[in-house]
């Protein structure tokens, strides 16, 4: 045993203590997964989030110096972007203006009406503010045009000059605009933008404050109006800033004012991504979801799709997490563009090992338990999935050696990502799939019992020992699944278009994928609104919050004009004195149709320190992007803000007033705006959740509507084929339920050599020369005929046939397997050899009565065949299992047949049965009474095949000569007249002759010499007869005349298989692997292609391709018309000449103990049907399609009946 | 194209009953050129990005517009190779009767896309740290692609043959002042191009082999439902 072989049954043998493992424990072995999982992601938890939100870096203002471009090395704790100048210094004055005392003859447009026409004098201040000759012109931003796209901002935003922005800019910094405008609510909101909010609005970046924030709107309760002017400096002048500073806090002193002035923060913006970067990013993974959907689509076999798609994509998600985590825990912080490199992480890891586990599992047999089949499949795949592992790492490996950073990082995470994948497919993956097979056992086992209660006594189940109980099958070996290829019905196109949506569920993803997509877009546009939004909820309603909203609990009012105490009476009160405001603004929303008198107070809390903040992230960017600067990868440095504090007497705010500010007097609506806000989200939500319910309750009618009734549920008892419902609403929406049941006929007691159907009644013979006709219905056993060569002593033929009355079974009682399960088991140790039994007669009591009788026999024909019809539709098992072997006392001699030869070739048409024996002999028996009707001993050397086609048989010889016979029947109302069509063997078999005709053989003309070496193969279709022979040749007769066609050459080696159907596609394979197809009108060759290593065992064509299989286990499909391989599909050792055609596009292959179905066009395999337990062993030999759908398998001594109920109906 | 089909009509001339078929066949050929034309298109487009797009500017406005002006040219180009090449790869198949030694799925031809593009996403992004390092890295992925994916040798040949022609053209088309690399360091191309060249001819024909597979049963369906 070399190295390789002893590692890959170690690495065998491993996998299946694994796989037993996994399945024995499943829940603690995915808690332990889970943990892991979790503890290998718990570093990310320190890793920022992904996405281009900004950084930021805080330092302090007095010894600011402007950061140098070269990466100083000592200072650790300085991020690495943090080089070089600033973008730009933004200094933001934070002006707080409020009209005080209120008092009641104010209108509400007075709250910001004067406040707001402070700004002009505020920053004519600061234009005109001037330090040791340094005046802001100099030290601003300059910034020129606006992009070309913003040309109506141009009139708001400033040009060619210095960057300040304040809500002056609204009226161009001119207070002659300002106080005529009629109204500055207006001008404010015209140019927001309609519909959904954007990240950041001019009013947002005119006001430097969030939108709630401002106080300029008509229902304001604080009646204190926020904005900011922000100023843009290109360089740093801590001493002009200050200067400006101190003049300000000078001009405007605001007392109570504590904000901390010595910090200056960096804000580091990453890079934008734009459509640009966006596409191909969109790209790949559009490129990767198609592969996982794709690999997911081949999930089959298995009781929740979805359920183990989800699984397999987890396990790929968790295993690139998890090597993410483990990196950053040894150090390795990620540079590489997460978003962009995990497409193809996805893609190197790859979700072939899960398929290939799921592959292999569910292809193990059906019967085992499942902790036993999921140690096969994985000890079945563990040589492979090493392989492919070891190549992986290999490839990563070299990889590795590249040295270009990138790739060595990609190549690490992939390493780690390979093997903790491993690890989760053999820990997570197993383990979910080894429930989900037990899911699928329990639900079969559910399926099964009510369908087991209407049926006759059970088949014995499987006879394994079993540690635990097995969930019994009532039918050996049945994999009941869903069988695409089944659908070969037609259906009205509009139910297809309708079939079509429900089976994928369309209208849910759509509208699943766009409800997903519009919160994403909520979400992303305006992420900053939402949380400011969340912010505002919480401090609002929460008791804890109220601490840091400093103007509710009053902070010792300073201010003159304080709250006027409207208690719970809800007076006007408009008194004057000043109290401190212990109100909270639940009790005043409670009276809202009371106008609340308080005087506003201004206060500065450390809230207003970095009020920037609450602005959204995009606020700065989209500012400076509207002069065309970008900030991707650099940064902005923020100073300190200024506070300044205005406060403006009633006169004042009655004098600026604008004649029409009066008409807004009376606040149209009572509502505050917060709670308009609140209710139009309350609203929003509502109306989702409405939609939401509505869209659920239509698709449930939609689903009763056009969905079976009986959809989902599975049990429908199928206790025998019903060949009249057809099965349409079954296309392919719920699941057809094809039961596929094999039904074994037994009674041989060797290998069955020959096989012959057609389509009615079935005849095989062993080797010993037994020859037994089947039902191919039911699968009775009709007629047994011994072979009494070797049973001299009996010296008669002995044979069984069923009887009428159901009493008596005569010795055909091997059919049954229950019966043959009683009877005393052979001796273990003598296993292997045949069983031959059948062959010593042990009854001598019997002693021969037929010699008394006329050698012409006597018929037993009509009482037979009566009896027969009576006793047709019950069925088989109803037999009691020992009945008294009761012999008809009459039995015809057989003195006539030759039993020292064996049988070589057979062939069956109407109830005749034709066997060519190896001394040459030819027979013709009754196949319905197991008499010999005639037979013909011209030829000395034996038969190796037969074609039987009307009334006309073709012998070929092993000398190689070919003899025609022709059959004759004296009677006019013959075989001919009776027989339909030929290959629909529909009619019944028994009125094909009577029993009285004298049926002759003659030999009409004999070829001899017609090959040089013996004749291999003989088939006759369509008037004409082709043999193939070892002597390289093929040749075509026709039939009427036996006169020789064509002789066609071409093959290199002695032909072994040929193919002819009634529409003369003829077709051979030789020797030396090669496959010809040939023009059977003019002897031409059609196409020659190399097929197979070695012999072509068999070859069978459709209208579209040729099937061939050869001795190399291999049945390759070709294209008929062009000769181009399609696919081939690898058979089990020893099962590769067995392949039949059902229809069209199904093919039927034989394996070990099963039987698999294909469909032909595609190349799927569709099913696998196990045939029975004591064949599991044995392959397949030889297979044979009948006409009504039935395929008759040999493996070893039995035969095995399949039937296929969708085509059976198709048929129909 | 053109020649492409009378190859595939003209082979067998034995099959009388089945004209229908051939002028089916036709028709597939046109589908199948005109899906692998978008593929070629929507490609190049992406890719052409990728190479472009290292100084993009925060909020380009003129972004998408640039793309189809600076270069109208490239994508029908790389459409109709793309079209021929996907073509000619069935054919050829058709023609040497190699059989296909691995089994074709789309999911395989989805991981073959996204190696490609991963290809040229490596050629554009990755700072190496010379151009022979990246080429030869480059050479390698193209193999390993092939290797994965393909693993025909009349693949291999094909695709050897088609990057040749593809980077003679290109030095031409440079070497005439269509366009230009930022730093040719392969007479006027850059030298990792034959790599991508022979990268993406493997991943079109698996394209396209994969198409004919899925025409060529819709085409044997048809039939079977006649």
């Amino acid at each position: 045993m070399t190295v390789r072989e002893r590692l890959r049954q170690n690495i065998s043998a491993a996998f299946y203590r694994h796989g037993l493992l996994c399945a024995s424990y499943p829940v603690p072995i995915i808690l332990f997964t889970s943990a892991s999982i979790l503890t290998c992601c718990y570093p990310l938890l320190k890793l920022p989030l992904p996405g281009t939100g900004p950084v930021e870096f805080t330092t302090g203002v007095r010894d600011y110096s402007t950061p140098s471009h070269e990466s100083q090395g000592d200072l650790s704790e300085r991020p690495d972007w943090y080089r070089g100048p600033p973008v730009a210094y933004i200094q933001q004055v934070l002006v707080k203006a409020a009209v005080s005392p209120w008092d009641n003859s104010l209108v509400p447009v007075d709250v910001f009406r004067s406040p707001l026409g402070r700004v002009f004098s505020v920053l004519e201040e600061i234009r005109n503010h001037v330090y040791t000759d340094r005046s802001l012109e100099a030290l601003c931003l300059q910034v020129t045009d606006l992009l070309p796209g913003l040309r109506r901002m141009q009139a708001v935003l400033p040009e060619h000059g210095c960057l300040l922005v304040s809500p002056g800019n609204y009226w161009q910094n001119r207070r002659d605009l300002f106080d005529a405008d009629p109204d500055l609510l207006k001008t404010v909101h015209q140019h927001e933008p309609k519909g959904l909010h954007t990240s950041a609005t001019l009013k947002d970046l005119l006001f430097g404050v969030p939108g709630k924030q401002t106080g300029v709107n008509l229902y304001s309760k604080k009646r204190v109006v926020t904005y900011t002017i922000t100023i843009a400096l290109s360089s740093y002048d801590a001493r002009f800033v200050a200067s400006l500073r101190a003049r300000l806090k000078q001009l405007h002193p605001s007392a109570n004012c504590t904000l901390r002035e010595d910090h200056m923060v960096h804000v580091h913006f990453k890079e934008e991504i734009g459509i640009a970067e966006l596409i191909p990013l969109v790209t790949t993974y559009i490129i990767l979801f198609a592969y996982i959907y794709f690999s997911t689509r081949k999930i089959d076999m298995v009781k929740s799709k979805w359920g183990l798609a989800l699984a397999a994509v987890v396990t790929v998600l968790s295993s690139l997490l998890m090597s993410v985590g483990l990196c950053t825990l040894f150090g390795l912080t990620p540079t590489l563009n997460g978003g962009e490199i995990f497409p193809y992480l996805v893609v190197v890891i790859g979700l072939e090992n899960v398929l290939v586990l799921t592959k292999s599992v569910v292809s193990t047999p059906v019967d085992l338990e499942v902790k036993l089949r999921i140690a096969q499949g994985l000890s079945n795949e563990s040589w492979s999935i090493m392989k492919n592992m070891a190549t992986e790492l290999c490839i990563i490996l070299i990889g590795y050696f590249t040295f270009v950073p990138a790739i060595q990082e990609f190549c690490l995470f992939a390493v780690v990502g390979l093997v903790s994948d491993f690890f989760l497919q053999m820990f997570f993956f197993t383990t979910v799939l080894s429930i989900d097979i037990r899911r699928m056992e329990l639900a079969d086992l559910n399926r099964r019992l009510p369908a087991e209660a209407g049926m006759p006594p059970p088949k014995p189940g499987p006879l394994r020992p079993r540690e635990t109980p097995p969930p019994p099958r009532p039918s050996p070996h049945t994999i009941t699944l869903q069988a695409p290829a089944f659908r070969n019905l037609r259906l009205p196109k509009r139910l297809r278009v309708v079939y079509f949506l429900a089976r994928t569920r369309l209208a849910q993803r759509i509208i699943m994928v766009g409800t997903v997509i519009w919160i994403g877009i909520l979400v992303y546009t305006d992420p900053a609104g939402l949380r400011t939004f969340l912010a505002a909820q919480v401090s609002e309603q929460s008791p804890l919050g109220e601490a840091g909203l400093p103007p509710h609990l009053g902070v010792a009012p300073v201010f003159p004009g304080g709250d006027p105490t409207s208690t719970l009476s809800g007076l006007p009160a408009p008194e004057p004195t000043p109290l401190p405001e212990n109100q909270s603004q639940g009790h005043r929303a409670a009276h809202p149709e009371v106008a609340p008198v308080s005087s506003p107070q201004i206060t500065w809390g450390p809230e207003d320190e970095e009020l920037w903040r609450r602005l959204s992230f995009r606020h700065w960017p989209s500012l400076f992007s509207y002069y065309n600067i970008t900030l991707a990868k650099r940064y902005i440095s923020i100073l300190p803000v200024i506070p300044v504090t205005l406060h403006l007497s009633p006169q004042e705010a009655i004098d600026t007033r604008h004649p029409q500010d009066t008409h807004h007097a009376p606040p149209p609506s009572i509502k505050t705006s917060d709670l308009q806000t609140d209710l139009t989200l309350y609203k929003v939500a509502a109306l989702g959740l409405f939609a939401g319910v509505v869209l659920v309750l239509l698709l449930f009618c939609l689903y009763r509507v056009l969905c079976p009734r009986n959809y989902g549920q599975n049990g429908v008892p199928h206790g025998r084929r019903r060949r009249g419902d057809l099965p349409c609403d079954e296309y392919g929406y719920s699941p057809p339920i094809s039961e596929i049941s094999p039904l074994l006929l037994r009674g041989h007691s060797m290998d069955i050599e020959c096989l012959a159907s057609d389509g009615m009644l079935l005849a095989s013979c062993c080797l010993v020369g037994h020859i037994r006709v089947w039902d191919a219905q039911t699968g009775d056993c009709l007629t047994v005929i011994p072979n009494n060569g070797l049973r001299r002593s009996s010296s008669s033929g002995c044979w069984e046939h069923r009887d009428g009355g159901g009493a008596v079974g005569g010795q055909d009682v091997d059919i049954f397997p229950i019966r043959r399960r009683t009877t005393p088991a052979r001796p273990a140790l003598f296993g292997d050899q045949p069983d031959l039994t059948p062959l010593i007669d042990t009854n001598f009591g019997l002693s021969p009565p037929s010699q008394a009788l006329s050698s012409s026999g006597f018929d037993f024909g009509g009482l037979v065949e009566k009896a027969y019809q009576e006793h047709e539709p019950s069925p088989t098992l109803a037999f009691p299992p020992s009945p008294p072997p009761v012999l008809p006392p009459e039995l015809p001699p057989q003195n006539n047949g030759d039993w020292d030869s064996s049988v070589w070739a057979m062939e069956l048409r109407g109830n005749l049965i034709a066997t060519g024996r190896s001394s040459g002999k030819l027979e013709l028996w009754d196949a319905v009474e197991g008499s010999l009707r005639c037979s013909n001993e011209d030829g000395v050397s034996g038969i190796t095949a037969l074609a039987f086609l009307n009334n006309r048989i073709v012998a070929a010889r092993l000398n190689g000569s070919l003899d025609f016979f022709t059959v004759e029947i004296t009677k006019p109302l013959g075989l001919l007249q009776y027989r339909g069509p030929p290959g629909r063997g529909s009619l019944p078999p028994s009125p094909c002759y009577s029993s009285e005709d004298v049926i002759s053989c003659q030999l009409t003309r004999s070829v001899q010499c017609a090959h040089q070496k013996p004749i291999t193969v003989l088939k006759a279709a369509a008037g004409r007869v082709v043999t193939g022979s070892q002597d390289h040749t093929v040749r075509v007769y026709r039939l009427e005349d036996s006169c020789c066609l064509f002789t066609l050459q071409g093959h290199s080696g002695g032909i072994t298989a040929i193919y002819i159907d009634q529409t003369m596609v003829l077709a051979s394979g030789g020797q030396d692997g090669t496959i010809c197809v040939w023009d059977v009108l003019t002897g031409s060759r059609v196409s020659h292609v190399y097929g197979h290593r070695g012999d072509v065992t068999s070859l069978v064509c459709t209208t579209s391709c040729i099937i061939s299989s050869g001795l190399d286990d291999l049945i390759c499909i070709w294209d008929r018309s062009t000769g181009i391989k399609l696919y081939s599909i690898q058979q089990e050792v020893g099962c590769g000449a067995s392949l039949g055609v059902i229809s069209e596009s199904l093919l039927v292959t034989g394996g070990q103990g099963c039987v698999s179905f294909w469909d032909l066009n595609y190349g799927d395999l569709l099913q696998t049907v196990y045939l029975g337990q004591s064949s599991e062993g044995q392959s397949v030999r030889q297979l044979l399609v009948l006409d009504n759908a039935a395929i008759v398998c040999d493996f070893g001594s039995e035969l095995s009946l399949v039937y296929v109920p969708s085509v059976l109906e198709k048929l129909d | 194209m053109a020649e492409d089909s009378s190859l595939s009509g003209g082979a067998p001339m034995h099959r009388g009953p089945y004209i229908s078929m051939i002028t089916n066949r036709t028709m597939n050929l046109l589908i199948r050129a005109a899906m692998l034309f978008m593929v070629g298109v929507f490609l190049a487009l992406v890719l052409n990005l990728l190479q472009v797009q290292r100084n993009v500017t925060l909020f380009p406005p003129d972004v998408i517009s640039s793309i189809f002006s600076s270069a109208w040219w490239l994508p029908p180009c790389c459409g109709t190779a793309a079209a021929l090449i996907g073509l000619l790869y069935p054919c050829m198949d058709r023609r040497l009767g190699e059989p296909h030694k691995l089994k074709r799925e789309w999911s395989n031809v989805m991981r073959c896309v996204a190696v490609f593009v991963g290809i040229n996403h490596a050629s554009a992004k990755v700072d190496f740290v010379n151009n022979v390092q990246l080429s030869l890295t480059l050479a390698a992925l193209s193999v390993g692609l092939w290797w994965t994916f393909d693993r025909s040798r009349s693949g291999f040949g094909l695709g050897v043959i088609i990057a040749i022609l593809a980077t003679l053209a290109t030095q031409l088309l440079v070497y005439n002042g269509v366009f230009q690399y930022t730093s040719p360091d392969f007479l006027y191309i850059r030298s990792w191009l034959p790599c991508i060249f022979f990268a993406g001819v493997i991943t079109v024909g698996n394209i396209g082999r994969q198409l004919a597979l899925y025409e060529y049963k819709v085409s044997q369906e048809k039939t079977h439902q006649d």
